[in-house]
Order: structure tokens, then C-alpha cells, then sequence
């Protein structure tokens, strides 16, 4: 895996475009920078500045070439590549908090921005006017919406709010497509619809994520739980408790496997069990160096029994490879049913590429099913 | 100087409660809830079964009832258990629970933390060390995050 440091201060969000030789991120201010990988450089090639406020979602579309961010000061704008520069259109989003994270649709027809307003925002093209309308998915929502994720049919969404429930909702929009055909969870699905929510979850869910097929969904949150639910007549859910740190980010790399990252500066390999409707822990994915063990002098042993009330000699030195919280995981190569490569970017500015085949093979009992 | 009067009650007011937004639990059914059965928890301390105590007292915890005075009884039940184990036996005991088991445990050590008595710090720190290592930080964000706790 390679770990390269953009910054010093946290990277609030990033996005990669289609052949992966550019990303986006915001350094925690009201930019957005975009990098060019030249060899193994990165060169900062454009900075978008439109924001007023701090830009806290960022997504790529691969096929229209489009960016959309969202941030604080409650806009989000869609930049097109207009010769060598990033030209913005303002989106209304007609929302009073700030605006939290975006994602476009599998289609690129439509996005989704979710807000501290306790609402969705589903936004579509209006050819007529040449201006993006929105509308917006507020019942049952009681809190703010930390994380989106879209099925692939390009109508059900998967939000994550801080009232403590996953649910999926339909964002079904009838002027940009037509009716969709039955899932598997639920066949009609009408604009703003819940076709699911989630129950027994006590923190607030930070991740959500869509199988490759979508018929199974897989949340974060922040009582150090994750949890899977796949679709059926009636919902099956797994969720599986923690020993570590809340996670803040969630991803599918294969239909069974999820990897995600958080609060313990590394990411972790869960694997689902349909079967037994079960969720367990797969591994700790990082590989910390081997730093050399110094023998501790008797002197040193008596001052850590004095200082600490024992005699380990452990220092509060972190091994992993990203130095603070991890914040967004994203899928690099393979998609979400063969992920081969991908990527974590957090707090401590640093953004590290994780290579799917190096680490089974380097970590003995790691199988991703 | 000048002095103020007009009425400053204004200042009091709780204005939380007149917000028409304010998140609100879901209610859910806890009026039966008791807690751990004193009887039964007594006569195994008694008897000098400590771990089948530990068991007994973790039952039916009183997570969803809103009566203060079944919460402090089960606390109080669960601090005489756990005060009663010699300092040896401890990890035992932890070992003997399961992951629920041992997130419960933790939420009445934090509530025993709450109001101290003579000796009962110190006997939660022991216990508190060892459930730390078997349910790890994930166990204590689980105490910190619960709505619904002991």
C-alpha cells in the first residue's frame, strides 16, 4: 500500500475521477483542490473556489465527467471542464442547516445531497428552465443525514442520520426516468417512500453502503456497532459490536466482504455470512512496521512502574499507517463485487492506497470471501 | 449605576421544551421491568455461588423504565455482587459473561462511578480493568452512546 501526505491539516473529503489519475479533495477549507498523479507525484493542477463555507462532500462522476460538492454554507455546485478550467452552476437546495455529503446516482442524472436540516435533497436536470431543481425527502427524518449511498437502480437511496437509524427511501423522480421494477425491498416505490429502517442501532450512523447488487446494506455507527440488512420480505438484519472505536466509513469490496475504517486509524475487514445471517470480525488490514524491541533497562522499568502503575513497555506511539481518524474509504478499482484497490483519506491529511491482493497475502488468516 | 426593573424570569425559561423540532425518544414498553430478582441474587451471595450471583444480578437489567427507584435498587444489588468477589476471582467472573453480559456490566460500574460510597471505587476499578479487557473501548462507547441505560 502506498500512504502519500497531502497536508497537514485533516482532508475533509475527496472524490476520484474515472481513470483514477485525478482527485479532489477539500484541505478542510472552503477550496476544493484537484491533484494530478504524475509518476509518482501528485501535482495540484486546479483549486475550485465558489464555497463560502467549508466543503463537506465532494463526488465525481465518472462517465459525465462532472463534479458535484456541497458544503456549510448550505449550496452545492456542479462543475463542468470547460477547456482547462472547472466552470460551477448553483444549485438551489432550499435547505437552512449546512449541507453534510453528496453522491451522485449510478445514472449521473440525478444527485442527493444530505443536510442538517433534517432532509434530503434529491436534485435532477430540468431541460426546460437549464436549471437543476430539487426536491426533497423529509419524512421520517429527525435529525441530520451524515452519509448517502445509492442502489444501483438508480432510485432507492441508503441514508444515515443522527436520530440513530439507517433507512432506505425511494427518490424516485418521474421526470428523469421511467417506473422502476420490483427489488428486493419492495416493488412500489413512490417518491420519498421508506422501504426500510433500521431498529436497535443506539449511535449515530456515520457510513452506509450498497452491495454491488444492492440487495443488502451495511451501516456504521457510533456505539462501535456495524450492521448488515438484506432485503427480502421481511428484512434480515446482523450486527455485530465492536471492541474498537467507532468507525466512521463503510464499504462492500466483494458481496460478502466489507472493509471499513474509523476513529482506529486502520481499516477492518468484517465478512457477512448469509446463511447464518451472521456478521464477524475478518482482521485488522494494516501492517504496522516492525519497530525494533528495545530491551528496557531495570532504571527505566521502576520509573514506568512509578509514572504509570505498570511495567509494559508500550508507548503511545501509533503503528498505523494514517496517524488520525480515517474518514472516507473509496473504491478504487474492481467495483464493489471485486474490489482490488482502494482508498482511505483522513484526518491527518495523509491519503493511503490499499492494494486488496497484498494484504490477503500478507496477512495469513485474512480471506475475503 | 442603573438598576434593572424588568423582570428577568425570561432567563429560567426552558426553552428546549417549547421546541417543536426536539428529538424525542421512542417509548418503549418498561413498566414491567424490575430488575434482578433481590431474593434470588441474596440467597446465592449466600450461599457463596459468586458467579451464579453475577449472573442472577446482570438479569433483567432496568434499562427501559423510567422509575428511578427500581434503577437505584438493581445498582445497589449489583454493587453488593460485585463487592462481595475476592480481588482474584474478578477476571474469572468477567470471563463467565457474555459480549451483552459484559456491555451490561460495564453500564452499572459507570453508574456505580457516579455516586461513590466508602469502598466502592476502588472495587469498581478492579472490575473495570478487567471487563476493559474483555470488551475493549468498544464497550465504553457503547456505555457512553446508549440512550437507554441503567
Amino acid at each position: 500500500m502506498s500512504y502519500h501526505s497531502f497536508l497537514l491539516e485533516p482532508i475533509s473529503c475527496h472524490a476520484w475521477n474515472k481513470d483514477r489519475t485525478q482527485i479532489a479533495l477539500c484541505p478542510n477549507n472552503h477550496e476544493v483542490h484537484i491533484y494530478k498523479k504524475d509518476g509518482s507525484n501528485w501535482n495540484k493542477i486546479h483549486v475550485l473556489k465558489e464555497h463560502n463555507g467549508q466543503v463537506t462532500g465532494i463526488d465525481w462522476a465518472p462517465e459525465s465527467n462532472r463534479i458535484v460538492t456541497c458544503g456549510t454554507d448550505r449550496n452545492a455546485y456542479v462543475w463542468t471542464l470547460k477547456g482547462d478550467a472547472w466552470k460551477p452552476t448553483l444549485v438551489i437546495l432550499r435547505i437552512n442547516r449546512a449541507a453534510r455529503c453528496v453522491k451522485w446516482s449510478p445514472k449521473e442524472n440525478k444527485f442527493a445531497v444530505g443536510s442538517g436540516s433534517r432532509l434530503i435533497s434529491v436534485c435532477y436536470f430540468e431541460q426546460d428552465n437549464d436549471w437543476w431543481v430539487c426536491k426533497h425527502i423529509k419524512k421520517p427524518i429527525r435529525s441530520t443525514i451524515l452519509c448517502l449511498d445509492w442502489h444501483p437502480n438508480n432510485v432507492l437511496l441508503a441514508a444515515g442520520s443522527c436520530d440513530f437509524k439507517c433507512r432506505i427511501f425511494s427518490a424516485y423522480i418521474k421526470e428523469v426516468e421511467e417506473k422502476p421494477a420490483p427489488t428486493a425491498w419492495g416493488s412500489k416505490m413512490p417518491f420519498g417512500e421508506v422501504m426500510f429502517e433500521s431498529t436497535g442501532t443506539a449511535g449515530w450512523v456515520h457510513g452506509v453502503c450498497f452491495s454491488d447488487s444492492g440487495n443488502r446494506v451495511a451501516w456504521a455507527s457510533h456505539d462501535s456497532t456495524v450492521a448488515v440488512a438484506e432485503g427480502g420480505k421481511t428484512a434480515v438484519c446482523a450486527s455485530l459490536t465492536s471492541e474498537t472505536l467507532p468507525l466512521l466509513c463503510v464499504t462492500f469490496i466483494t458481496e460478502n466482504s466489507l472493509v471499513a475504517a474509523g476513529h482506529d486509524c486502520y481499516p477492518v475487514l468484517f465478512v457477512y455470512d448469509s446463511n447464518k445471517a451472521a456478521l464477524s470480525f475478518g482482521g485488522k488490514l494494516d501492517i504496522p512496521k516492525q519497530s525494533a524491541q528495545k530491551g528496557m533497562s531495570a532504571r527505566e522499568r521502576f520509573q514506568n512502574l512509578d509514572k504509570k502503575a505498570t511495567t509494559d513497555s508500550k508507548e503511545a506511539v501509533l503503528e498505523s499507517v494514517h496517524k488520525n481518524s480515517i474518514s472516507q474509504i473509496s473504491i478504487l478499482n474492481g467495483g464493489k463485487a471485486q474490489c482490488a484497490k482502494f482508498c482511505t483519506t483522513g484526518m491527518d491529511g495523509g491519503m493511503t492506497i490499499w492494494d486488496v491482493k497484498t494484504l490477503e497475502s500478507a496477512m495469513k488468516d485474512l480471506k475475503i470471501v | 449605576m442603573s438598576k434593572n426593573t424588568v423582570s428577568d424570569r425570561f432567563r429560567k425559561v426552558d426553552v428546549d421544551e417549547y421546541d417543536e423540532n426536539k428529538f424525542v425518544d421512542e417509548e418503549e414498553g418498561g413498566e414491567n421491568q424490575q430488575g434482578p430478582d433481590e431474593a434470588e441474587v441474596d440467597s446465592l451471595i449466600r450461599q457463596g455461588n459468586l458467579m451464579g450471583a453475577l449472573q442472577a444480578v446482570l438479569k433483567n437489567p432496568p434499562i427501559n423504565t423510567k422509575n428511578q427507584n427500581v434503577k437505584d435498587r438493581a445498582e445497589g444489588l449489583v454493587l453488593k455482587v460485585l463487592s462481595s468477589f475476592k480481588s482474584t476471582d474478578i477476571e474469572k467472573g468477567v470471563q463467565s459473561l457474555d459480549k451483552n453480559g459484559v456491555d451490561l456490566l460495564m453500564k452499572y460500574i459507570y453508574k456505580g462511578f457516579e455516586r461513590p460510597s466508602e469502598n466502592s471505587s476502588a472495587v469498581l476499578l478492579q472490575w473495570h480493568e478487567k471487563a476493559l479487557s474483555a470488551g475493549g473501548v468498544g464497550c465504553i462507547v457503547r456505555v457512553l452512546t446508549a440512550r437507554k441505560t441503567v
